[in-house]
C-alpha cells in the first residue's frame, strides 16, 4: 500500500433539467492518492466544486463495497471501467496514470433513462423480476431445508448466476442494449434448482416477454456483457435462458 | 408512560406459542381492507412487507435506493445462524439461546431471544424453498461453519455473499407480490417524518429523491425497517445511504430509543488509509476460523510480517482465551486490537492494523480449499489493498458495523406509538450490548417473515382506527416543517461541505464514544457536538435546489439528525456507569481488562423519550430479569 498521488483530466457528462440534452464538462482532478477509489476521487472532485459554487456530480452509489450493485458509469468506453470483475466503487486510481483524461459517462439504453447527470433510472431490471424471477412460496410451512437436496455442483452453478448484482453494466455495454444477460442469469439460478422446477415454463416464457416489451434490444453474440459483468456471469446463463425458453415455447 | 415490554407468562418456551394463540385474528376477507407502510426493504422490510402482502394487506413499500434489492442487508457477508444441529455437534434452540445472551453480555430480553432461536430453523427452510444457493455438501445437504462466539457449527452461509443471497430471497418474495397487485414500492424516496392522528401512527411524508416533492402517505399501521445508525461514525462500514433519520424523527414524535450508545466495533476490517476516505470495509470474520491474529511481541518492531520469525510474534487472543482463541466474540476481539495498538505493537503505515495470517491454514489445507472457503474475501482484499493475503497476512483494524441499539419495542415490536412498529436493525430488542456474528441476518427475517405478521394482526384486529386520509392537517403540518428544513439548508451558503462537517462528528465520535470510553472524554464530546452542531447551522454550504435531486441536500437532512442524535449516544453513554458488551468505560474493568458489569444497578433497557428541543431528554428503565440463563461473568477462556 505505498501511496502517490497522481493529477487527471476528466470529462463529465453533465444533464439536469437546465441542460436537458446534457454535455461534456471538463474538471481537473489534482493530487489524487492512487489509493484512492474511482467514487472517493469523484468525492473530493465533488467538495471542490461545491466550494466553487458549482453543483456538484450526481451519481448513484451506496455500499461501496461492490455488493449493492448501485453504482456504476462508463469511463473511457468501459462500463465500471477497464479492470475485469471490478465494480466501478472497487476501481481504484492505481490503475490510472499521472497525466490522463479520464472520461465518464452514465449508462446508455433506451430503457434507462437519465435522471441527472450519471444517474439513470433502472427500474425496468426490477419490471423483469417482476415478471417470474421467483418462485411461488409464501412464508411458512417450507418443508425442512434439508428434504431438499441439491447436488453440490448444481447448487455452485445457481449460486455462479445468483451473484449478479443488477447493476446493468451489461445493457450498458451491450451495443443492442440487451438484458440477457441479467435475464439469463435469474432464469437460470432458478431453473438449476429442484425448488425452481415447478414454475420454470412459466418463468421463462413471462421474462423474456418482459424484457423484449421494456424497450431492451436482443443478443447478437458479441458477449460484451460478459466482458464488463463485474460479477463475472457467463453468457452460458444466456444459452441456458434460450434453452429454457425454447423448452417452454414448444411443451 | 410506563414500559411495558408484553412478554407473555409462562415457561420462556412456551411464551411465543401462547402469545400466538392468545393474539387477535384479522378475518381473511378483511386483511384487504388494512393498508399497512412498511419503510426500507432490507432482509427486515422486504421480508415483512411480502409476508404481510402474501397474507391480503395492502402494502406500501419504501426504501432510499433505486431498486428495493440494493438495501444494505446485502453486503452482510459470513452467515446466519439457526439452530438446526444439522452438524450434529450439540446445538439446539437452547443453546443459540444461551449463546445469545451471553454473548449479548446480559443486556438482553431472554424472550425475545428464545424467540428467535425458535424462529432460526424456519428462516433457512423458508430461504430454502424461495431457492436460496446456500453452499451444499457433496451429498447435496446444507453445509454449515462456525462463526465467531460460539462452538458449534450452526452457521448456514452462500460463500461470502449469504445476506446479498438471502436479500435477494426476499426482494423475489416482494417483487412476485409487486406483481400480484399486493405491494407497491416507492423507490427513490426518503422517510422524514411519521405521522400521528389520535396518538397513533397513521402514516408518513417522504421526500421524493428525483423531484424532490414532498409526498403523504396514510395507512392503519407503519412498520420501520430502516436499518441502523453506524455512520454517525461518518467511516463505518454501512452503505453511504445508511442513516438515523427516519428512526430519529420518530423518536421526536414520541417512539423512546433505547441503549443508543450500544454500537458494535467489528473486528476484522480493511484499516484506514487515507483522510479522504468514504468508508471501511468489512472483512467477514468468517475469515477467524482459519486466519490467526497476531502482532510482533516487541513494540516498535517495523519488519516486515515475513521477516519476523515465529517465536517472535505473539497470538494474542489464542494465548489470552485458549478454549476461544480466535474465535471470541467481536467486542472482546476489537478491544483486544486496539489494546494491542496502543501498546505500540499495531502492524502497517498507521500502526493502526494487526496481521490476520492465513500461511498455516494454507499450509494445511492447501490454497485450493482456503479459496473455495474465502476466495471473494481474498479478492476484495486485494482490490482494495494491492496486497495479496495468500502471500502476504492481511492487515486488519475494528470498525464501526452494527447498532445494537435502536428504537424500543415491545415483544409484539411496537414502539412507544401505537401502530409504530420497528424491525431488524432499527429496533433494541435481541442482541443486548454485543451482537454475535451471523445473527443479524437472522433476526432481520424472524422479525419480517414471522413475528410481524401475527403481531400486527393482533393490533389491527383489537384497535378502532377512524378513516385518515394523507389529506389531514396533520400531513400537511408536517410537510410545511420538513419544507422550512429543507429550506433553511439550502438558505445558509456557507463554507464547509456537508461531508466535511460529518468527517468532524465522526472523528468526535470515534475518540470519545468509540471502542473505549472514559465520563472526561464523554463529557468533552458533548461540548464539542453542540459546538459543532451550531456551526453547522450556520456554516454549511449545501448547493443546489430543492425540487430537483439533490444528494448534497439529503445527506445535509441525515448529518443534521446524526449531529443530535451524538449527544444522545454520548448521554446514554455516560448515563449507564458500567461496562457491557460493547459499551467499554475504562473506568469499569475486571483484572483482566473485560468488560465489568454491574448488575445491580445496570441490569435494565435504558429507553429515552424526547422533550424538546431545549430540553434534556428523560430516561425510562426496563429492567431484565434473567431466570434461565444465570448472569455470569462472560469468560471466553
Amino acid at each position: 500500500m505505498s501511496s502517490k498521488t497522481i493529477n487527471l483530466t476528466l470529462k463529465v457528462w453533465r444533464q439536469n433539467r437546465k441542460n436537458p440534452a446534457g454535455d461534456l464538462e471538463t474538471y481537473q482532478a489534482n493530487d489524487i492518492s492512487t489509493d484512492m477509489s474511482f467514487l472517493e476521487m469523484i468525492d473530493v472532485v465533488n467538495e471542490q466544486l461545491t466550494e466553487q459554487g458549482i453543483e456538484p456530480i450526481a451519481f448513484d452509489h451506496d455500499c461501496r463495497e461492490g455488493i449493492c450493485g448501485m453504482c456504476g458509469a462508463v469511463v473511457n468506453g468501459r462500463a465500471h471501467g477497464h479492470m475485469p470483475e471490478t465494480t466501478l466503487c472497487q476501481l481504484h486510481m492505481r490503475h490510472f496514470k499521472d497525466g490522463n483524461t479520464i472520461v465518464i459517462e452514465p449508462w446508455r439504453a433506451t430503457a434507462f433513462p437519465v435522471v441527472k447527470d450519471l444517474v439513470v433510472d433502472r427500474g425496468a431490471l426490477d419490471k423483469i423480476i417482476q415478471a417470474g424471477g421467483y418462485i411461488s412460496v409464501n412464508a411458512g410451512g417450507a418443508q425442512d431445508g434439508n428434504t431438499i437436496p441439491v447436488p453440490k455442483e448444481n447448487a455452485e452453478k445457481a449460486f455462479n448466476a445468483a451473484a449478479c448484482i443488477g447493476c446493468g453494466a451489461c445493457v450498458a455495454a451491450c451495443p443492442n442494449a440487451s438484458a440477457m444477460l441479467f435475464t439469463g442469469a435469474k432464469i437460470s439460478h432458478l431453473a438449476l434448482l429442484p425448488q425452481g422446477k415447478p414454475g420454470a415454463k412459466r418463468r421463462a416464457l413471462s421474462m423474456v416477454r418482459a424484457m423484449d416489451e421494456l424497450g431492451f434490444g436482443n443478443c447478437s453474440n458479441e458477449a460484451e456483457c460478459e466482458a464488463e459483468c463485474p460479477k463475472g456471469i457467463s453468457i452460458t446463463e444466456i444459452a441456458r435462458m434460450n434453452r429454457e425458453f425454447i423448452k417452454a415455447a414448444f411443451s | 408512560m410506563t414500559l411495558e415490554s408484553k412478554i407473555p407468562s409462562g415457561p420462556v418456551h412456551e411464551k411465543w406459542d401462547r402469545h400466538r394463540f392468545e393474539l387477535k385474528l384479522v378475518n381473511p376477507a378483511n386483511k384487504k381492507k388494512f393498508d399497512i407502510i412498511v419503510v426500507g426493504t432490507g432482509l427486515a422490510g422486504a421480508s415483512a412487507a411480502a409476508t404481510l402482502a402474501e397474507l391480503g394487506y395492502n402494502v406500501k413499500n419504501f426504501c432510499i435506493q433505486d431498486s428495493p434489492r440494493r438495501a444494505h442487508s446485502i453486503a452482510a457477508q459470513g452467515g446466519i445462524n439457526a439452530a438446526k444441529n444439522y452438524a450434529n455437534d450439540g446445538d439446539s434452540i437452547w443453546r443459540l439461546f444461551y449463546d445469545t445472551v451471553k454473548g449479548g453480555d446480559f443486556r438482553a430480553r431472554e424472550a425475545n431471544v428464545y424467540r428467535l432461536a425458535q424462529l432460526s430453523v424456519n428462516i433457512i427452510d423458508q430461504c430454502v424453498a424461495q431457492g436460496v444457493p446456500f453452499a451444499r455438501e457433496y451429498g447435496g445437504l446444507l453445509d454449515n461453519r462456525s462463526f465467531g462466539g460460539a462452538q458449534v457449527s450452526r452457521t448456514f452461509y452462500a460463500k461470502g455473499q449469504t445476506g446479498q443471497q438471502l436479500l435477494l430471497g426476499a426482494y423475489s418474495a416482494l417483487m412476485r407480490q409487486v406483481s400480484a397487485g399486493k405491494v407497491e414500492i416507492f423507490p427513490r424516496r426518503e422517510m422524514l417524518d411519521v405521522v400521528l392522528a389520535d396518538g397513533r401512527a397513521r402514516g408518513i411524508v417522504t421526500r421524493n429523491l428525483v423531484t424532490g416533492e414532498l409526498e403523504s402517505y396514510s395507512a392503519h399501521a407503519v412498520v420501520l425497517a430502516t436499518g441502523g445508525y453506524g455512520n454517525v461514525y461518518f467511516l463505518s462500514t454501512n452503505a453511504m445511504s445508511s442513516n438515523v433519520s427516519a428512526s430519529y424523527r420518530c423518536y421526536k414524535k414520541g417512539a423512546y430509543f433505547a441503549n443508543p450508545c450500544f454500537t458494535q466495533i467489528h473486528p476484522t476490517c480493511i484499516p484506514v488509509h487515507g483522510t479522504y476516505q468514504s468508508k471501511l470495509t468489512l472483512m467477514s470474520e468468517s475469515l477467524r476460523n482459519d486466519g490467526r491474529v497476531w502482532v510482533p511481541k516487541e513494540a516498535g518492531d517495523k519488519r516486515p510480517p515475513e521477516q519476523i520469525p515465529e517465536s517472535e510474534r505473539d497470538y494474542y487472543l489464542e494465548r489470552k482465551y485458549p478454549s476461544f482463541g480466535n474465535l471470541v466474540p467481536r467486542d472482546v476481539a476489537s478491544r483486544n486490537a486496539k489494546d494491542q495498538c496502543d501498546q505500540g505493537k499495531g502492524v502497517g503505515e498507521t500502526g493502526l492494523a494487526v496481521y490476520l495470517d492465513f500461511a498455516d491454514a494454507i499450509a494445511r489445507d492447501g490454497r485450493e480449499a482456503i479459496a473455495a472457503k474465502y476466495g471473494n474475501l481474498f479478492e476484495m482484499y486485494e482490490k482494495i489493498t494491492g496486497e495479496d493475503p495468500y502471500v502476504t497476512p492481511m492487515k486488519i483494524y475494528p470498525a464501526v458495523h452494527y447498532t445494537m441499539g435502536g428504537l424500543w419495542v415491545d415483544y409484539n415490536l411496537m414502539t412507544t406509538i401505537d401502530g409504530l412498529f420497528a424491525l431488524g436493525e432499527s429496533n433494541f430488542s435481541d442482541h443486548g450490548s454485543n451482537r454475535l456474528g451471523a445473527s443479524a441476518l437472522m433476526q432481520g427475517l424472524a422479525d419480517g417473515y414471522f413475528i410481524i405478521p401475527y403481531t400486527i394482526g393482533g393490533y389491527l384486529a383489537g384497535t378502532r382506527l377512524p378513516d385518515v386520509d394523507a389529506s389531514a392537517p396533520q400531513f400537511k403540518e408536517a410537510e410545511a416543517k420538513i419544507r422550512e428544513q429543507v429550506d433553511r439548508l439550502l438558505s445558509i451558503r456557507g463554507k464547509r461541505t456537508v461531508m466535511d462537517f460529518h468527517r468532524s462528528l465522526g472523528k468526535i465520535m470515534w475518540d470519545h464514544c468509540g471502542i473505549a470510553r472514559d465520563e472526561q472524554g464523554l463529557e468533552k464530546a458533548r461540548q464539542m457536538i453542540a459546538e459543532l452542531r451550531e456551526e453547522f447551522w450556520e456554516n454549511v454550504n449545501v448547493p443546489g435546489d430543492a425540487a430537483d435531486f439533490n444528494q448534497a441536500l439529503e445527506n445535509a437532512g441525515r448529518v443534521a439528525d446524526f449531529m443530535e442524535f451524538g449527544e444522545l449516544m454520548v448521554k446514554d453513554a455516560l448515563d449507564r456507569k458500567e461496562s457491557c458488551g460493547c459499551h467499554f468505560n475504562t473506568a469499569y474493568q475486571t483484572e483482566d481488562h473485560e468488560a465489568l458489569r454491574d448488575d445491580e444497578n445496570y441490569c435494565n433497557v435504558s429507553a429515552w423519550e424526547y422533550t424538546g428541543p431545549d430540553s434534556d431528554p428523560v430516561l425510562h428503565t426496563e429492567p431484565l430479569t434473567f431466570e434461565n440463563v444465570e448472569l455470569t461473568q462472560r469468560s471466553y477462556k
